[in-house]
């Protein structure tokens, strides 16, 4: 405060500063250049005077002037000499108005030889700093030449902030007077190693200038740079540095080499960046600009590193950015072009999984697989050992798999049989030869159905042709796939000379759809009883035994054949019957996924909802442009695209706007578009690595899949441990007694994408009837109602129990019982009584888990309700056996009976108008998450997609398992506005979501 | 090397110019109105990046600029300097300005461009960069404006405060 007034005071001395001078020319607009001029007027008489505060002033607002394009060459004069006033302030705009104006023809310059030495050597090191930034801008050679010497003194200087600064300056001393090189370059070299980091930085930026002049001169630098590049942490000095090695290597090509490791390094650490960097709108960009690099990268292991990484940025977190899983397949495929890669692998794993996960992308991968497969020989060229070659591994297999979609299956089936395809590795021959079996079924059917039977029969001639190649590999595996299959065929033949339709039974032996399945699924399975893993099935080989191996695969070649002579004659009986075990096997075991009807048929069956459709698939794009690498296509439609959707949007929000216009709009609020506002063209079945087998998480987008097959399920949990059950308390007796066979309340925990407290929002509970002494929780996890085949009437739930057995004996003969209500019945095996159990159909040894589907029938699904039921089970010792009980209800909620269900806006906006719905609304209180938490939350416990996203609302749907439409409208002031064809069920499903938000 | 580092408004008036190269007035002006009809006309989410104007060394020479609020902030380089490196030396310089005038605007600049030139001078000398560290720069700012201070001081009352006494 003081000060001001003191500089107030002082300003007053002067008729016009530089604050005054800038209002001034600001407040004369119209005649600025007027004002300016009498202000030089002003200041020229401002100069005459003696007082050096006067002309300090005057000639700061020269400074000025001199910025808006006035000659102020004039006052050189006035300038040096407010430069040699003996206080800093007014040394400063000395300084400051010099390296502004002066040049090398400016005369006066001559004048400040004295002056500056005397600066440089002041006792203030400001003084010396100030001379120094200036100097650097007017330096001439006469001045280099005299202060030369100074300078280099200062280099040594004890304080580094005039050392960085005399040895910066000497670069410019260099260039007006290049003698000086010489004798200050073993002080400058020495400076690299300062301890101070800026006075190491500018000897580092000196340097660099000066090897780009003349590079040769300074290899003998290159290991101390060396050593400053893996040493330094300055990003300044590592920019430098790098610059520096471009103009050293053409020189010394050693030096290339020994700059790999450390540049890589580098490299990697801005691909590692990349990966952090990628949204969904800049990812194809992106890849783009990697691609370019791994055409022009030389190595071939920075080439395979920038595979590696487009695919680890692709795939990150399930595929979250690829919106164009046909672009993903395109990159893939361009991948695949790269001679001596080692990562044809991950290539071949991101192909398969795209494939199976994706299900609206098969057409399209079955055809660019098959490409892949017709050009193969491309591909692998000689070398058998080309890490490439395993991508086709994934196209054989695709191919085969899906070859339901290929368009031109028989020309596919030459290529996979063709006499070059033995050349392969042979884990790939053998994926050939199986996949081969699967075309061949594609193919008997399609050419039944259609020709006569010749065709049909030379396709089975083909494979009689060509699969004896195979099946004198040296490869068992593919030895063994081609013998069977080749006696297969043989047996097809056989019937259809006969004139027998097989194609049917030919298909049947490759029905059933893959389902993904989650990475820990095998875990659910139990071991066998008396199985062990980890025991040897025979004597461990001794060492010596693996030298025999060559020989055994020459003998291998012959063997099989007589061997196998004998099976070929397997009766069509034998085979039905093994279908039907098989089918039976995986009917009973509950890890295997059943085929589900497809979501598109639950469409179709009902009513008012065939407008909503489940995928969307741009297929107008032609597979190929000549000239273009395809990837690119992608990037301009994506654009395309979403320039539509973001107009599509528009019109929707006019729309909107309209109806709340006309009073029964709901409220919307545009935006720009976001990142989630950018919709993936193709949907991904994502499976995550935290789920059950069956249950499909909500995407980050907040839309939630297709649920394919859905159940509830009840995890058992006996334990044998004390609980710390409340309830246990009372009985502690009785505890103590039956200590072996307690059971513990145990909440089976998962995480889900919104993290936080989650279990308390089960769907349904099982809950403690009474706390016996064996007492025991039962908790839903995640239920979804399954629909089982039968969809139609709506009217079964599928309870899916795990039972685990956490006690040290075995339990046995359990039997499930439920108490029916009106209303809920279980579905009980045909001949028993309305009151007998259901029996589980296994033993629980100690440790073990397994799961059983009970189905219950229900009538009205509009309201929630509890089932008392009783779990009886035989606890077996080697000494005893106890018979056990356990109480439990069982709880079925409303939201059980929803199901996710995918719904397009303009379908939901048909709704909404269709006056059908009642209107029903909730208010959340005390919710603090943030809003996209809240709708995964919703989408996750309640099966409700997103339909629609809007700043601050959002619009969810769902539907019930016998076909009432939930429409919830969510805002961020956490309210919810709902409609729904059926009240009461809409009343439940808000107080359910009410509860899972009042408990977290 | 960097060639010249200019400031100007969204209409092309001039707040802070500083060449490392000799230019006639007349050229200085006509380079900064060459290279804000360059700047100006591009949109927010375009590269950071230009080939330079052809009166400032022609394609040799690249233009790197930021847009804050009201004002360009434009640095001339060669091919020995990093864009990116660059990018961020104006975004450090941008900051310490920030800290310097507290919050600043393009008021700041206006009144007071001989400050903004002494904080320059800390980072960059005779166009090559002397110093990144934002908290090295500012001690040094601080330390000069202190020293002007002190010197007020004693022009006013004709006495020298002792040194460390508190002036604010």
């Amino acid at each position: 405060m003081a000060l001001k007034i003191v500089k107030g005071s002082i300003d007053r001395m002067f008729d016009k500063n530089l604050q005054d001078l800038v209002r001034g020319i600001r407040n004369h607009k119209e005649d600025e250049a007027k004002y300016i001029s009498t202000c030089i007027d002003e200041i020229k008489q401002e100069l005459k005077q003696d007082n050096i505060a006067v002309k300090a002033n005057a000639v700061c607002k020269l400074t000025y002037l001199q910025m808006l394009g006035y000659d102020v060459s004039w006052a050189a004069f006035n300038i040096v000499e407010v430069m040699s006033s003996s206080k800093f302030t007014y040394k400063r705009i000395g300084y400051l108005a010099a390296s502004q104006c002066f040049h090398e023809s400016t005369d006066v310059i001559m004048l400040t030889t004295n002056q500056i030495r005397k600066d440089l050597s002041s006792p203030n090191q400001y003084d010396t700093g100030v001379a120094l930034t200036g100097l650097s801008c007017f330096v001439t050679p006469d001045l280099a030449r005299d202060l030369a010497n100074d300078i280099m003194t200062l280099m040594s200087h004890t304080k580094p902030y005039i050392r960085k600064k005399a040895v910066l300056i000497m670069y410019k001393v260099f260039l007006k007077y290049p003698e000086s090189l010489r004798p200050a370059f073993p002080r400058l070299k020495e400076k690299l190693e300062d301890p101070d980091p800026g006075v190491q930085s500018a000897a580092v930026n000196v340097i660099c200038e000066l090897a780009r002049r003349n590079p040769k001169n300074y290899l003998s630098l290159a290991p101390l740079f060396f050593k400053l590049m893996t040493s330094s942490t300055n990003n300044w000095v590592l920019i430098k540095i790098i610059k520096l090695f471009g103009a050293l290597t053409p020189l010394e090509p050693r030096l290339g080499k020994k700059l790999i490791e450390p540049l890589t390094n580098l490299i990697h650490r801005a691909l590692d960046l990349l990966y952090g960097m990628v949204s969904k709108k800049n990812l194809m960009e992106i890849v783009k600009k990697l691609m370019l690099h791994v055409d022009k990268a030389e190595g071939t292991t920075y080439r395979d590193e920038l595979l590696t990484k487009i695919i680890d940025i692709c795939s990150q977190s399930n595929y979250q950015y690829i919106t164009n899983f046909e672009w993903y397949i395109s990159i893939l495929v361009e991948l695949t072009r790269l001679e001596g890669t080692r990562h044809g692998h991950l290539i071949a794993s991101q192909m398969l999984d795209v494939a199976i996960r994706v299900k609206a992308i098969r057409i399209f991968a079955v055809a660019q697989m098959a490409t892949l497969l017709d050009n193969a020989h491309l591909l692998t060229g000689n070398m058998q050992r080309n890490g490439i070659c395993e991508v086709l591994y994934a196209a054989a297999w695709i191919c085969g798999e899906f070859s339901e979609h290929l368009e031109n299956p028989m020309q596919t089936l030459e290529a996979m049989l063709r006499p070059k395809v033995a050349t392969l590795p042979g884990h790939i021959q053998a994926v050939y030869v199986q996949n081969a079996a699967k075309l061949f079924s594609t193919v008997l059917k399609s050419q039944e159905g259609s020709t006569e039977g010749t065709a049909a029969q030379e396709t089975s001639q083909l494979m009689i042709d060509r699969l004896p190649l195979f099946v004198q590999s040296a490869n068992l595996e593919v030895q063994e796939r081609a013998s069977c299959i080749l006696q297969l065929v043989k047996y097809i033949q056989k019937l259809q000379q006969k004139e027998v339709e097989v194609a049917e039974e030919v298909s049947a032996l490759f029905a059933g759809e893959l389902n993904p399945v989650a990475p820990k699924a095998q875990k659910k399975v139990p071991v066998p009883e008396g199985l062990d893993l980890d025991a040897w099935i025979n004597e461990p080989p001794s060492e010596s035994e693996s030298e025999d191996e060559q020989p055994k695969a020459i003998f291998a070649k012959e063997e099989p054949k007589h061997s196998r002579s004998r099976h070929t004659e397997v009766d069509e009986k034998e085979l039905a019957r093994r279908r039907e075990a098989r089918k039976q096997e995986q009917a009973n075991n509950p890890f295997y996924i059943k085929a589900s009807p497809s979501s598109q048929k639950v469409y179709q069956e009902s009513p008012g909802v065939e407008h909503i459709p489940v995928v969307q698939i741009d297929l107008t794009v032609p597979l190929k442009v000549p000239g273009l690498p395809m990837s690119d296509q992608y990037l301009k439609l994506e654009e395309e695209r979403r320039q539509k959707e973001r107009a599509d949007k528009k019109k929707k929000e006019k729309k909107k706007r309209k109806e709340k216009r006309s009073g029964r709009g709901r409220r919307h609020d545009s935006g720009p578009e976001s990142e989630e506002d950018i919709t993936p063209a193709h949907m991904v079945d994502i499976v995550t690595e935290e789920m059950p087998e069956t249950y499909i998480l909500p995407t980050p987008d907040n839309r939630l899949l297709t649920m394919s097959s859905t159940s509830i399920f009840l995890f058992f949990f006996i334990e044998q441990k004390s609980s710390k059950h409340k309830k246990k308390k009372q009985k502690k007796e009785k505890e103590e007694k039956e200590k072996k066979k307690k059971k513990k309340h145990h909440h089976h925990h998962r995480h889900h994408s919104d993290g936080g407290a989650d279990e308390s929002v089960q769907n349904g509970t099982v809950e403690d009837e009474e706390p016996l002494p064996v007492s025991m929780c039962l908790t839903l996890n995640h239920k979804v109602c399954d629909i089982q085949g039968n969809l139609q009437d709506g009217s079964q739930v599928v309870v899916s129990v795990i039972f685990e057995n956490k006690c040290d004996s075995l339990l046995k003969s359990m039997e499930f019982n439920v108490l029916d209500s009106l209303n809920s019945k279980l579905q009980r095996p045909e001949g028993s009584g309305p009151h007998d159990g259901f029996t589980v159909p296994f033993q629980l040894p100690p440790g073990v888990s397994n799961e059983a589907r009970l189905v219950f029938t229900v009538q009205s699904i509009v309201m929630p309700q509890k089932m008392k039921g009783t779990l009886t089970f035989i606890v077996k010792n080697e000494d005893s056996s106890i018979h056990e009980k356990l109480d439990f209800k069982l709880h079925f909620t409303c939201t059980s009976y929803l199901i996710t269900t995918p719904c397009y806006s303009d379908a939901f906006a048909k709704l909404l108008e269709s006056g059908d719905l009642k209107c029903s609304s909730v208010r959340l209180e005390e919710v603090n998450m943030p809003f996209h938490h809240l709708l995964a939350r919703i989408c996750f416990h309640h099966h409700f997609s997103v339909v629609e996203r809007i700043d601050s609302c959002a619009s969810m749907y769902s539907r019930s398992i016998q076909g009432h439409h939930v429409c919830l409208l969510v805002k961020t002031t956490v309210s919810i506005d709902a409609k729904c064809d059926e009240p009461t069920l809409l009343g439940n499903v808000l107080d359910e979501i009410k509860q899972t938000f009042s408990q977290c | 090397m960097i060639r010249a580092i200019l400031i100007f408004n969204n209409h092309g008036k001039p707040r802070l110019s500083k060449f490392y190269e000799h230019y006639t007035e007349d050229t200085e002006q006509q380079i900064i109105r060459e290279t804000f009809h360059l700047v100006s006309k591009r949109d927010e989410n375009v590269c950071n990046f230009l080939e330079g104007g052809m009166l400032i060394g022609g394609s040799d020479y690249k233009l790197i600029y930021r847009h804050y609020a009201t004002l360009y902030f434009v640095f001339c380089v060669d091919s020995s300097e990093s864009e990116l490196g660059i990018l961020d030396l104006i975004q450090v310089f941008v900051e310490t300005l920030d800290k310097c005038f507290e919050n600043v605007c393009e008021l700041d600049l206006i009144f007071h461009v001989d400050k903004v030139h002494n904080i320059l001078a800390e980072m960059v000398m005779g166009g090559m960069v002397l110093e990144t560290n934002m908290n090295e720069i500012i001690m040094q700012v601080d330390a000069q404006n202190k020293m002007e201070n002190t010197f007020l001081w004693e022009l006013f009352i004709g006495i020298k405060p002792e040194i460390g006494s508190n002036f604010k």
